[in-house]
């Protein structure tokens, strides 16, 4: 088990960025909701660790890639802090995406290349 | 970035995280949960608040300052927490900083600090030959014709110390002049504060009646309490009117430059053109680079234009131009003895390090379980590395805080160390980069002796960490072997410290040994020039006369003489021969002269080898004679009696006694040939000094003296007495500098290896308590036991001592320059100081082995 969740969270340390931006395409989400999103889409197999994601989402800020205000959630009557993608952010995203998918296709090419060829 | 921003923000990452986790509750709550179940089912799938807020705070710009702030605020808790030690902490890293910078200052001062001159790396010092001295007429043939250099200057090295009377108003005092060719401060670059430089009418009078002076600025505080008006005024100096042309600046210190020791208080320029300047090598040369020259090309030409002028002036003496750069002449010296110096702080800084390095690993120790406890709340490896280093530096910048005082303090007392015959000496005080320096060796050590416990960190285990009493229950296994070292290189270290400190002292011994062919002890020495009021030879003779029986009147004093030049003093020296022989012009035999009276060999307590000393009967009206030293009668006449021989000086002299040698050039320098020409029979000298033998004080001695000599000189200044054995001091001062510096720090090394040796038989003592208390238990006695720490201190001790004898002969090569009279690996000395260590090592280790001896075996069983 322990093993298992070592292996997400590698998974997820490079692209924890890129999740968060493309979830925020959407639209606003406070932090909560963001972790529950992605957590959601992939049937649970991503456990959203909040003790990455609070840290990311802030790391976001810094850099410019997306901003954040207080709003009243519209189900709740209280406010949440809502964070918004930046037009830097949205390039960001097209950047990340590219060099995943790159990514993606090599270690595919390496894994099943007789899926490949046919 | 400001705090309130910083405290903003926590403010609402923390609001943030309240309302999402509150939201969190919510929907298990909606799920069905009861609210105490959501709100940990909610704290659960949120993890550890305290990791996510510190890991956010890692990703903000600033986190470091707040995380510094945070290890700082730690760090004083825990030195609050361990005033005792932290209290030695900051001590002894204040006294190894406070040393380091000192020495800094002065290797600062004299080897890196630029002279306080304009552009200093153009000026080349210009000898003849081997550091002799160069004609006039020469100098001013290659200052005309040389190329690679804008311009030469020279000042005459054969000036006396208290040449110049000054009379008129106020007390009359001896000043100390020196004649420098007019150009000299235009060369250096040195403006007067008050008034002008000489100008070219002033540079072309009389060599013996200079027209004008510039004061030099501390004897015109001294003389004239800084009186701007004394500009332009006249002086009577040696009874002739002298005009002050101006005041040199504070920061023109030719003395400590150029002729450490011996304090000028007036400048007279140098008439090249007049033909009573003085013949012979008489000058000290220094030349400005032109844009582009280089030493070495300066040099290639200078020897091509000397040999060019030893050509076409066969009656000058021969030239040799040697440079060398202005600041390698003025600091070569001192430079091994400096170096040596800065590899000792450096040692004692490594001692000090490793000292603390163990004092921290055993603060660590009692700290395991804090540490353990922080791990798991979720501090990183890294984080608890830099809170243990950041609390290593507090102590290191506090004890460096102490430390620049101690320097302050060092300094300001070795710049008004007068006595000593260093240059530049008066320069060395604290400033910017010794302030850079501070700082650095703070952080520097702060860092190296935080390093060894830091890394211990992460070996706590957090399960051991919390279970354990507090005590490093496997620590003796893991970290015992660190700990020895840490003792057993304190023990090297400091035994190299005291073995350069002891081969040191055990020279200057030898060196206060040497017998210096006269006996300083009791004799003392006054100027006493009539100056211009004598005439002729009778009435010279006559004010001799009148002199020594006075002086030898007054009780208490033994013999008395008089000489135009002190041993260690002075070293005019002419060419010799023995009538009738001819010699090798480039070999051709020199002596020193002394121009002496009667008395002046008992005074000066030198002895006599053969034949008969000077007598009052030696005049004018009888035979010329001569005395010569046994070097001088061996290099003249080998193998045979000096006494009867004749000397060519004067149209021939007859030698009329040998004389022992005496150490001229001080007690590491054979003399050289000697010889003495009686003063009745000779006005060539430019000084007169009584020299007298007495058990007196010198203050009453002083007094009478006045006494005596009043009705001949009314004027006559009897302030300036000076014992012989101070000038043996002055030579020897340098040595005694270094000896005493370095074993100053070679004691605290010691001290700090012993307290080292102390702390870590305590501590395995205190570890090994119930291991003790098991054996004693099953009858070991307790000298046993006492034998067994001691024993093992015995062999940590015996293990740094040949760490450090061979450290010491990989050094040795190095230590030699600096060593006299002994060799580097002298066995009397290494021997002396493996057992001197040996026993600090058994009486610093004693207590705590009396402590184990005398542990109860049940009680140390009961306490574990």
């Amino acid at each position: 088990m322990a093993k298992q969740v070592q292996q997400r969270a590698n998974l997820l340390q490079g692209t924890l960025d890129m999740l968060i931006l493309r979830t925020l395409v959407y639209g606003p989400a406070h932090g909560h909701h963001i972790g529950k999103h992605i957590q959601r889409t992939t049937n649970d197999f991503l456990q959203m660790q909040h003790g990455s994601l609070y840290p990311a989402l802030h790391r976001l800020e810094e850099r410019g890639w997306v901003v954040s205000k207080w709003e009243t959630a519209p189900d709740r009557n209280r406010e949440f802090k809502y964070y918004r993608l930046t037009e830097k952010g949205r390039k960001q995203l097209v950047v990340e995406e590219s060099e995943w998918k790159q990514m993606a296709e090599a270690v595919a090419r390496v894994m099943w290349p007789a899926t490949e060829e046919n | 970035m400001r705090w309130w921003r910083i405290t903003k923000r926590n403010a609402d990452l923390e609001r943030e995280l309240q309302s999402d986790l509150a939201l969190e509750e919510e929907e298990q709550r909606e799920r069905g949960l009861s609210s105490e179940d959501a709100r940990y089912a909610a704290l659960r799938a949120f993890g550890n608040p305290t990791l996510i807020r510190e890991q956010t705070h890692a990703t903000w710009s600033w986190s470091w300052l707040e995380s510094l702030a945070s290890d700082l605020k730690y760090g004083y808790r825990g030195m609050c927490r361990n005033a005792g030690s932290t209290v030695f902490a900051i001590l002894i890293v204040g006294l190894g900083i406070g040393g380091a910078s000192t020495v800094f200052s002065v290797v600062n001062a004299l080897l890196l600090r630029p002279l306080a001159f304009r552009d200093p790396g153009q000026l080349v010092w210009i000898s003849n030959a081997e550091n002799y001295s160069t004609q006039a007429e020469h100098y001013s043939d290659l200052r005309d014709q040389n190329q690679s250099f804008s311009d030469l200057a020279g000042w005459a090295q054969f000036y006396n110390s208290g040449d110049q009377e000054l009379t008129g108003t106020g007390e009359p005092q001896r000043l100390t002049s020196v004649a420098v060719t007019g150009n000299l401060f235009a060369l250096l670059g040195v403006e007067p504060a008050i008034g002008r430089l000489f100008t070219k009418e002033e540079c072309q009078g009389k060599y013996s009646a200079p027209p004008a002076a510039l004061l030099s600025d501390s004897f015109w505080r001294r003389r004239f309490a800084s009186d701007p008006n004394v500009v332009g005024q006249k002086l009577t100096l040696n009874n002739q009117p002298v005009t002050v042309a101006g005041v040199l600046p504070p920061s023109f210190d030719f003395t400590s430059v150029f002729i450490p020791g011996t304090p000028i208080d007036i400048f007279v320029p140098w008439p090249l053109t007049d033909q009573t300047k003085p013949a012979g090598n008489t000058m000290a040369i220094v030349g400005r680079l032109k844009p582009g020259a280089t030493v070495e090309s300066a040099q290639a030409e200078l020897t091509v234009l000397a040999k060019h002028l030893e050509s076409e002036h066969p009656e000058r003496n021969p030239v040799t131009p040697t440079l060398v750069p202005l600041e390698e002449h003025v600091s070569g010296q001192v430079r091994p003895a400096l170096v040596v110096l800065m590899w000792a702080v450096g040692v004692v800084m490594l001692i000090v390090c490793a000292n603390l390095s163990h004092l921290q690993m055993a603060r660590m120790g009692t700290r395991q379980k804090e540490m353990a406890i922080r791990a798991a709340l979720g501090a990183g490896r890294f984080r608890l590395l830099r809170q243990v280093l950041t609390e290593s530096v507090i102590l290191s910048c506090c004890g460096a805080a102490l430390g620049l005082l101690l320097a302050v303090a060092g300094t300001r007392g070795l710049a008004h160390l007068h006595a000593f015959n260093l240059p530049l000496l008066e320069s060395v005080r604290v400033d910017g980069s010794t302030l850079a320096f501070t700082l650095l060796a703070a952080v520097a050590s702060g860092v190296l002796f935080g390093l060894a416990p830091a890394l211990q960190v992460p070996a706590y285990k957090l399960r051991e960490g919390l279970q354990d009493s507090g005590r490093e229950s496997s620590g003796s296994g893991r970290h015992g072997w660190f700990r020895d070292g840490l003792v057993v290189s304190q023990f090297a270290l400091a035994c190299m410290l005291l073995l350069g400190a002891a081969l040191l002292m055990q020279s200057f011994v030898r060196v206060l040994d040497v017998n210096l062919g006269f006996q300083p002890v009791h004799a003392a020495a006054l100027r006493i020039d009539p100056g211009v009021r004598i005439s002729s030879l009778a009435q010279q003779d006559s004010f001799i006369d009148d002199v020594l029986h006075r002086a030898r009147s007054i009780p208490g004093v033994t013999a008395a003489g008089i000489s135009d030049v002190l041993p260690l003093d002075g070293d005019r020296g002419w060419q010799v021969s023995a009538k009738g022989q001819v010699y090798d012009k480039n070999h051709h035999p020199e002596a020193f002269i002394r121009v002496v009276s009667d008395g002046y060999f008992e005074a000066l307590g030198i002895a006599l080898q053969s034949g008969r000393a000077f007598t009052e009967s030696d005049r004018a009206s009888s035979e010329p004679v001569v005395m010569v030293n046994e070097t001088m009668a061996r290099t003249l006449w080998p193998g045979q009696d000096a006494v009867g021989q004749m000397v060519t000086q004067d149209g021939g002299r007859r030698v009329v006694g040998v004389v022992a040698d005496v150490h001229h050039g001080g007690p590491e320098s054979l003399g050289g040939s000697e010889m003495y020409l009686p003063m009745r029979q000779t006005g060539d000298y430019a000084a007169m000094k009584l020299v007298v033998r007495t058990a007196l004080p010198p203050d009453s001695l002083a007094a009478g003296i006045r006494t005596v000599l009043r009705p001949l000189d009314p004027n006559l200044p009897v302030t300036e007495f000076e014992t012989l054995q101070g000038l043996v001091d002055k030579v020897v001062s340098p040595r005694r500098f270094l000896v005493i510096l370095l074993s100053g720090f070679a004691g605290f090394a010691l001290l700090l290896a012993s307290l080292g040796i102390y702390a870590l038989i305590s501590y395995s003592v205190n570890q090994r308590t119930k291991e003790i208390g098991i054996r004693m238990a099953l009858g070991a006695s307790s000298s046993l036991v006492r034998r067994g720490v001691l024993t093992r201190t015995l062999l940590l001790a015996l293990a740094g001592v040949a760490l450090g004898t061979v450290g010491s002969f990989a050094f040795s090569k190095w230590i030699e320059s600096l060593l006299f009279g002994t060799t580097p690996t002298n066995p009397a000395v290494f021997s002396g100081v493996s057992l001197l260590l040996c026993v600090v090592a058994l009486v610093a280790a004693y207590v705590p082995a009396r402590r184990a001896s005398r542990i109860e075996p049940l009680q140390a069983l009961r306490t574990e």
